[in-house]
């Protein structure tokens, strides 16, 4: 059984951001870089796969410069087989559809039964390129799921939808899933597999070679928001901080009356 | 201009962020047409041409069907722009239809300035104009973004639509969210817990806190995921939502899912040591400091007044 699994790198979403020079994205110098969480509990997920059966192969893919391959290598130290790093400097220019579209030429005729994605990432999140994936391959797709189980090529997954409340989806293989936080407990790479994932075969293709579509639509520009709230915002000393604190709420609520 | 909104419909009943749809279109000043998966018997408020596909038949989930029978509506309807909530229905359906029409997808417009699509990103700290380059695009809302009519009213003219697409899904029910637990709605003051609180055993101080103002503890969604508190306790879309008089939102960063579900609370204090942190935008007081320092000795203040 093939599986793929697909993950972007995105900035720590804690960082101070700047700006790049033509506010169009953010400025990548000087920002600590990690997998987008989402993505943590799609590996987590294809890799859970490949041990329930038999004879699996499990391919990780990611588009981006080539920082990216630290990223690729910890999915590998958790359980991946092979890399496939689609290298693009220019990865933050692509729309969802073109990003989807390089995964689809990727994935065609490679026959993978299984495809796992985060349900978005954490810094553009269209959570749309699962969905296009799948649907430029002709497999169904089960979005936002909390939990997975596969038998027999059936696939019971359970979405998540607004309120607390989860919807049961069965389909058949092969089929894509969309991976929402929570729906396993990602591992972390012990050190032996740290070493053995050095071994790994991780592949390096240039996006020129898959990219045969346009773009529909462009980020034109990119900006700060409008601080609207106008809430006070208090720094120093803690026990200072307290004292203020205990003022204002007795000023303005009657929660310590 | 022509919008065709794309509403949403569950377990019998239809759902309020339809309502964000048509406040939508009235704010662009555009006419639009309704499409439902649903019931004749429940039929939205709403002034125009409902296109409604019997849920009974169909399904209240099952894309591929839904898919076909939007994409007939939009054969017939030509609209400039098709319209979704960004919610586990808009954001599953709205990519296969941008695919099959092929044209421009915005995810998550929280607002249109001169015709352009604005959308958040990185965790709402920044924001992108997103410039579509088709003419037709499709939308998928932010809720909350574009307001609620308070009372909808009217009767919409229903076209009754079929399909004979088949299924490759089935839907086999829902599970309710867990039973028992706090219901958060009714406490006068809580104190919610964030990953900022860094590991489970500080959660006890968040507790602490709770206790000394009388109020309950909760918690944002990454806390749950990483088990280090029940879920009965999480404030967000897929949580709980409140508005008590006070809510302490200790090293909650603020994405837009916790943000939706606390906003409307009476005062907000956040104590974070990211100012930038997007809970600032609608908290009443920041307090920037480490809360593993400030809370407890904020407890302890309290506990001595």
């Amino acid at each position: 059984m093939k599986i793929l699994v697909c993950i972007k790198q995105v900035p720590d979403m804690e960082s101070r951001f700047k700006l790049n020079s033509e506010s169009k994205w953010y400025e990548e110098a000087d920002l600590a870089w990690r997998m987008n969480e989402y993505d943590e509990y799609a590996v987590e997920q294809a890799v859970q796969l490949k041990d329930q059966v038999d004879d699996a192969d499990l391919t990780v893919l990611s588009i981006g410069p080539d920082r990216v391959r630290e990223m690729m290598k910890k999915a590998l130290a958790m359980g991946c087989d092979r890399g496939a790093h689609i290298a693009d400097d220019d990865y933050f220019k692509k729309d969802p559809y073109e990003i989807a579209s390089v995964i689809a030429e990727v994935a065609k005729d490679k026959g993978f039964y299984m495809i796992c994605t985060g349900m978005q990432s954490q810094d553009r999140g269209s959570a749309q390129v699962g969905v296009l994936v799948a649907e430029m391959l002709g497999l169904p797709s089960i979005t936002t799921i909390v939990g997975f189980a596969f038998e027999g090529g059936q696939i019971t997954a359970k979405r998540e939808l607004e309120g607390g409340i989860k919807s049961i989806i069965k389909t058949r293989a092969p089929a894509l899933v969309t991976c929402q936080l929570g729906l396993n407990t990602p591992r972390y790479p012990t050190l032996p597999n740290i070493m053995k994932a050095k071994r790994k075969e991780l592949l390096s293709i240039p996006i020129s070679e898959l990219l045969k579509v346009e773009s529909k639509q462009e980020t034109v520009r990119m900006y700060f928001p409008e601080k609207k709230g106008g809430g006070l915002v208090l720094e120093g000393d803690v026990a200072d901080l307290t004292d203020q604190l205990i003022k204002i709420l007795k000023d303005k609520t009657a929660v310590l009356a | 201009m022509k919008i065709l909104l794309v509403a949403e419909y569950r377990d019998g009943e239809l759902l309020n962020n339809s309502y964000e749809l048509v406040a939508f279109a009235g704010q662009l000043g555009a006419d639009s047409a309704m499409f439902l998966v649903g019931s004749e018997g429940v039929l939205p408020a709403y002034n125009g041409t409902l296109y409604l596909a019997d849920v009974d038949k169909y399904g209240e989930f099952n894309p591929a069907v839904h898919k076909q029978l939007l994409l007939d509506v939009i054969a017939k309807e030509q609209p400039d722009m098709v319209v979704f909530a960004h919610s586990s229905y808009g954001w599953d359906l709205a990519p296969r239809i941008s695919l099959a029409l092929n044209v421009a997808h915005v995810s998550e417009v929280i607002d249109i300035v001169d015709g352009v699509p604005v959308v958040p990103a990185c965790n709402s700290k920044l924001r992108c104009d997103v410039k579509a380059k088709t003419a037709q695009m499709v939308l998928t809302l932010q809720g909350g973004a574009f307001g609620l009519e308070d009372h909808p009213t009217g009767n919409p003219t229903v076209v009754p639509i079929n399909t004979e697409t088949a299924s490759e899904m089935e839907f086999c029910g829902y599970e309710e969210a867990e039973p028992g637990g706090v219901d958060l709605s009714k406490a006068e003051v809580i104190v919610s817990a964030g990953r900022g609180i860094g590991k489970p055993e500080n959660m006890e101080m968040i507790e602490e806190l709770a206790k000394a103002l009388k109020g309950e503890y909760g918690t944002s969604r990454p806390v749950v995921d990483s088990e280090w508190a029940d879920h009965t306790r999480q404030v967000g879309t897929t949580g709980q939502t409140v508005s008590p008089k006070l809510y302490v939102a200790c090293g909650i960063s603020g994405a837009i899912q916790h943000l939706a579900g606390m906003k409307k609370s009476e005062f907000i204090v956040a104590i974070n040591t990211d100012r930038d942190a997007p809970i600032g935008e609608v908290a009443d007081v920041l307090i920037v400091a480490d809360l593993k320092e400030f809370v407890p000795a904020m407890t302890e203040k309290i506990n001595n007044l």
